[in-house]
């Protein structure tokens, strides 16, 4: 069975557009302009149950929103949303009892009681058996390392703090299906690497299915073997990591500070042939060669050869700047 | 049943959470009521009765009104406004609960704290310097408890229906201020309705705002006799139901129009 089924789904906003100036905010008091803005265009997609999948892609290109629709709080403008088997807008009360959703701007606790309280309320709310929440809490609460700051209230706690305690009030009624939006965002390496290995034994020991949207690539890496990307609205990849890093990840970067500037046509004329693109660097006289895979050697002792090095150094190209690389040109070819 | 009763109790502990709002809140009923008391005292002068209201009667209801807005009052339309505002509504439409049936709930909590730990200690205060005459009728206390209920409700279904609308307008507070006022003014809370001209009585009839101040207050100071009590519960009743309808069909309309704000 499959934990979401999405077809051909769409949403779109009414934004009003502001005339500029002081005249024009008179004018707009009379008359408004709208414009129909698509923040999901069309997207299909299927996740079975006990996967893990990253939900990518840029600053409104529509994640949140897609989030915001298969967790039923949005109405979406057309299309078909089926998860755990139900449609999420339509039957919320009895569907949200089968998910758990972290979003990392915002908080469900409740800010001026101790967690403690929230979590009591929660298993209220979830009509959670006594005992299935004592097993199961006092193993997430293990894991996530938080049994010290029950008593203390929201408000006092860290960032860091405040996320793991997120994550385990989602897991209360310990749901099939959780849908992270930007766990990560704003937390140190340590913390992070808590909550990825908490998510890992979560999908492992009960089945979870996850998907999580992040705009931290080593979250992807860490938990997710399969990728969906999206840019304005549209699934422009949806496949497996590896697969991605095998298409786009080929070859190695390869670093030159010269001593003296150079220009991209004389570089791209030395290694004619060669299959190598060439970029300017960061900094000043460093230039980065993108060199398919088994031609580093030649590149390097054909520039080493004819011009004066500071230095060299070789990147496999990251999973980063694969991402970034498609989104530079807009979709995915072949 | 039990997450309601829960979310009283998370309630009360927020109300809790700041001791310093608590003790204040208790002053502010002591002083508001005898604030009234004074006013009506030199309004009253020598003068045994107005509008069929004796002084006595009179500090009785100013007392009452107020004790009563202790419990009907909340900010629950505030609430849903600033939620929306800031985009939190979102972290509650993921619970398996009715929103606004939560958000109803909420308010009923802060109503209860404030009844119990506010505004009767403030009476019992006002009540060591002040010549406040309570019925001894069981049956009076009956129904205004039930009349109490209703205006809880009726303002409520107001403040829920002044909240939804912050969905289609984002930003309302002159809305809201406005509609607090209104509701102070035509309740009943600071002038009995019986002290308005005749045009505005009849004017106010068509209105809900009587239901929620005036008609408990006059049951409870013993102004109403009889078959007056029994149809005040009546338009009370009439108003709770009525007030249903505008709001089931705003929330509707609602849920299609939500626009989360802020990522």
């Amino acid at each position: 069975m499959n934990a979401i089924e999405v077809e051909e789904l769409r949403k779109e906003f009414k934004v009003h557009k502001s005339r500029s100036g002081l005249v024009g905010a008179f004018r707009d008091l009379w008359t408004r302009r709208y414009m129909t803005v698509r923040a999901v265009d069309g997207i299909s997609f299927t996740v079975k149950q006990g996967e893990m999948v990253g939900y990518i892609g840029e600053n409104g290109a529509g994640k949140s929103t897609t989030i915001k629709m298969l967790t039923g709080i949005l109405t979406p403008t057309s299309g078909r949303i089926i998860v755990n088997g139900m449609n999420p807008h339509k039957e919320r009360e009895k569907f949200v009892r089968t998910i758990g959703v972290v979003f990392g701007q915002r908080s469900q606790l409740w800010w001026d009681i101790a967690v403690q309280e929230s979590f009591r309320l929660l298993k209220k709310v979830y009509r959670v058996p006594d005992e299935q929440y004592a097993r199961h809490m006092s193993e997430v609460i293990e894991m996530l390392e938080i049994g010290p700051l029950l008593d203390k209230p929201v408000r006092k706690l860290s960032l860091g703090q405040r996320m793991r305690c997120e994550l385990a009030a989602a897991l209360i009624h310990n749901p099939p299906l959780l849908f992270l939006d930007e766990p990560t965002i704003g937390l140190d390496v340590l913390v992070k690497l808590n909550i990825r290995q908490f998510l890992k034994q979560l999908n492992e020991r009960y089945g979870t299915t996850i998907l999580l949207t992040t705009h931290d690539m080593s979250d992807i890496e860490a938990l997710c073997e399969r990728v969906i990307m999206l840019d304005e609205g549209k699934i422009i990849y949806d496949g497996s990591l590896e697969q991605l890093k095998e298409k786009w990840g080929q070859g190695k970067r390869v670093a030159f500070t010269f001593a003296e500037g150079k220009d991209a046509s004389i570089l791209q004329e030395l290694t004619a042939g060669l299959d190598v693109v060439w970029k300017k660097g960061e900094q000043s006289n460093v230039w980065v060669a993108h060199v398919p895979s088994g031609g580093v050697p030649e590149v390097v002792s054909r520039v080493a050869a004819r011009y004066a090095l500071q230095d060299i150094r070789i990147h496999e190209v990251s999973t980063e700047e694969i991402v970034r690389n498609i989104y530079e040109e807009g979709a995915v070819h072949g | 049943m039990d997450k309601y009763v829960e979310m009283i109790r998370i309630r009360f502990l927020m109300m809790l959470a700041y001791r310093t709002n608590y003790y204040t809140g208790i002053l502010i009923y002591a002083i508001n009521i005898a604030a009234y008391y004074f006013l009506w005292a030199a309004i009253y002068g020598d003068k045994p009765s107005m509008q069929g209201m004796s002084l006595g009667q009179m500090t009785t209801y100013v007392a009452i009104s107020w004790l009563s807005r202790a419990f009907y009052f909340n900010n629950i339309d505030r609430e849903i406004a600033m939620e929306i505002r800031d985009g939190k509504v979102a972290t509650e439409l993921i619970r398996p609960y009715s929103y606004l049936g939560m958000k109803a709930v909420q308010g009923l909590g802060e109503g209860l704290f404030r009844l119990f730990f506010l505004s009767l200690p403030g009476l019992l205060v006002v009540s060591l310097f002040l010549p406040l005459q309570f019925p001894e009728n069981a049956h009076t206390w009956l129904s205004f408890s039930l009349s109490l209920l209703l205006s809880f409700v009726i303002y409520s279904e107001l403040n829920l229906l002044a909240g939804v609308v912050t969905f289609f307008t984002f930003r309302n507070e002159g809305l809201l201020r406005a509609k607090r006022f209104i509701i102070d003014l035509f309740s009943g809370l600071i002038l009995p309705v019986s002290f308005y001209p005749d045009w505005a009585q009849r004017l106010m009839d068509y209105f809900p705002f009587q239901a929620i101040s005036y008609i408990p207050s006059m049951i409870i100071t013993e102004s109403f006799q009889g078959a007056d009590v029994r149809d005040g519960l009546i338009v009370q009743v009439a108003w709770c139901a009525l007030l249903l309808l505008p709001i089931g069909l705003l929330w509707r309309m609602a849920k299609k129009r939500l626009v989360v704000q802020g990522g």
